[in-house]
């Protein structure tokens, strides 16, 4: 189908962006690279009286570092984070999952802002904030605010930011030396959504896995973190039996369900599956990095 | 009064598709695809899910491939568009239509513009893909025909001869 009528705004400033959300109450939608919104609009799931397209804010589309944290602006493309040299180095495991979202011609269009506003619980991106203990920045009519990862994913397609606030930036802190960091998913086809993906950071000293941060997506009503998990592993090392207690650990820590794709019981096998073969690379990576 | 709701429910654009600079007047909701195919008449583009999901309206913006049902005509202000139509020079098949043609790479012909856009923009971006890369560039645009396997020896050939020449 073709999206029902809208108001249509284009800002060239997140301030004029932000007025036009108070303006019109929480009732506009926000629509960045549109991969996920016009889909709905077409469907007609969703019917904005008035659309606020935040393309033309050339301002919001930037990726750099300052004291110890990468930022990307709301309006990062996936697909130059995924290519991102600053990402690739400082925060590795954003790049990686960045790859896996959609296509290549999705990932063109599709923003780091608006992955996580949207709060898929099957995408990527919101498994990787939440191993990277990331957090989102937040403009409404009252000012800024941060938003910790932990806090941000609410349930299927529902985040905390409040309908009258723009999310403008997104932040990692810059992974320390020493770490590894993997992305894994198994999905039915490239580009499709995970069946099951697993994130992980993982910090080595010496023999020890001195902390380790596992996110995993498509095995819940939001991306979980496996905080048991990951206190099995900090406390026994990365060892075959200490792997193997994680991965029950997750499979009882994931809520997937039954759809077309998948069983329940399938992705909560390949959730377990996942995690362990994504600590062990972390851990090998760790191992070159420290070196 | 008049004029003011006019202004909010339509807007002129300024594009070039294939070369060729348009000025029209759009709906803000107006799809790119159905600018394409509706007002400029380059029906080349296919439409087929609406969702973007089967990469039949795969098309090129500003050198990058989009799902041309996934982006609203308006967005395209000032962008340089490729369609399918775009592809053949002074009447002239690009080699990858004639690859195409000659590995009998298409049957009905509905994803073949989704599938000819994809795999140049692949081709631009890697001279030489492996089978397996290009399984993987193509992996977001359905074929329900072809089983995939002539598409996959089409942009191989394209690869190779374009390495000879």
């Amino acid at each position: 189908m073709k999206p029902p009528a809208f108001r249509y705004v284009d800002p060239r400033s997140v301030a004029d962006a932000v007025g036009q959300l108070q303006e019109h109450g929480g009732g506009a939608k926000i629509l960045a690279g549109g991969q996920s919104l016009l889909p709905l609009m077409n469907l007609r799931l969703v019917r904005p009286p008035v659309v606020i397209d935040i393309n033309r804010i050339s301002a919001l589309a930037y990726i750099r570092e300052t004291a110890g944290v990468l930022a990307l602006g709301a309006l990062s493309r996936l697909h130059a984070v995924a290519g991102s040299d600053a990402v690739t180095r400082r925060a590795p495991l954003l790049a990686e999952a960045a790859a896996h979202v959609g296509h290549l011609a999705i990932r063109h269009r599709g923003t780091i802002g608006g992955n996580l506003a949207h709060a898929d619980p099957a995408s990527e991106i919101p498994a990787a904030l939440l191993a990277l203990e990331g957090e989102v920045v937040a403009r409404g009519p009252r000012g800024e605010r941060t938003i910790a990862a932990a806090d941000l994913f609410r349930g299927p397609l529902s985040s905390a930011l409040d309908p009258t606030e723009l999310l403008t930036e997104v932040r990692v802190p810059i992974t320390p030396s020493g770490c590894g960091s993997v992305f894994l998913e198994v999905s039915r086809r490239a580009g499709d959504f995970a069946l099951a993906g697993v994130a992980v950071l993982l910090q080595r000293d010496g023999g020890q896995c001195a902390r380790v941060r596992i996110g995993v997506c498509g095995v819940g009503n939001t991306p979980l973190r496996m905080r048991e998990a990951e206190r099995i592993l900090e406390r026994s090392g990365v060892t075959e039996d200490a792997l193997r207690a994680a991965a029950r650990a997750v499979e009882q820590a994931v809520a997937p369900s039954d759809d077309t794709q998948a069983s329940a019981d399938y992705r909560r096998h390949v959730a377990g599956v996942l995690t362990v073969r994504a600590v062990a690379q972390a851990w090998q990576r760790a191992g070159r990095e420290g070196r | 009064m008049a004029k003011r709701a006019r202004e909010a429910t339509v807007r002129e654009i300024e594009l070039k598709v294939n070369g060729i600079a348009y000025h029209e007047t759009v709906e803000p909701r107006r799809l790119l695809v159905d600018f394409l195919r509706d007002d400029l008449g380059l029906t080349g583009t296919h439409i087929g899910c609406e969702y973007g999901v089967c990469g039949a309206c795969t098309v090129l913006v500003d050198g990058q491939s989009v799902r041309a049902c996934l982006m609203l005509a308006v967005q395209a202000d000032g962008a340089e568009v490729t369609t399918v139509e775009g592809l053949a020079r002074d009447g002239k098949l690009h080699p990858l239509q004639e690859a195409f043609w000659e590995h009998h790479a298409l049957q009905c012909g509905f994803c073949t513009p989704g599938m000819l856009l994809t795999a140049y923009e692949l081709l631009q971006n890697n001279r030489n893909p492996e089978p397996d890369a290009i399984r993987d560039a193509i992996a977001g645009n359905l074929c329900r025909c072809t089983g995939y396997q002539n598409i996959v020896t089409a942009v191989q050939a394209t690869a190779q001869a374009s390495g000879r020449a």
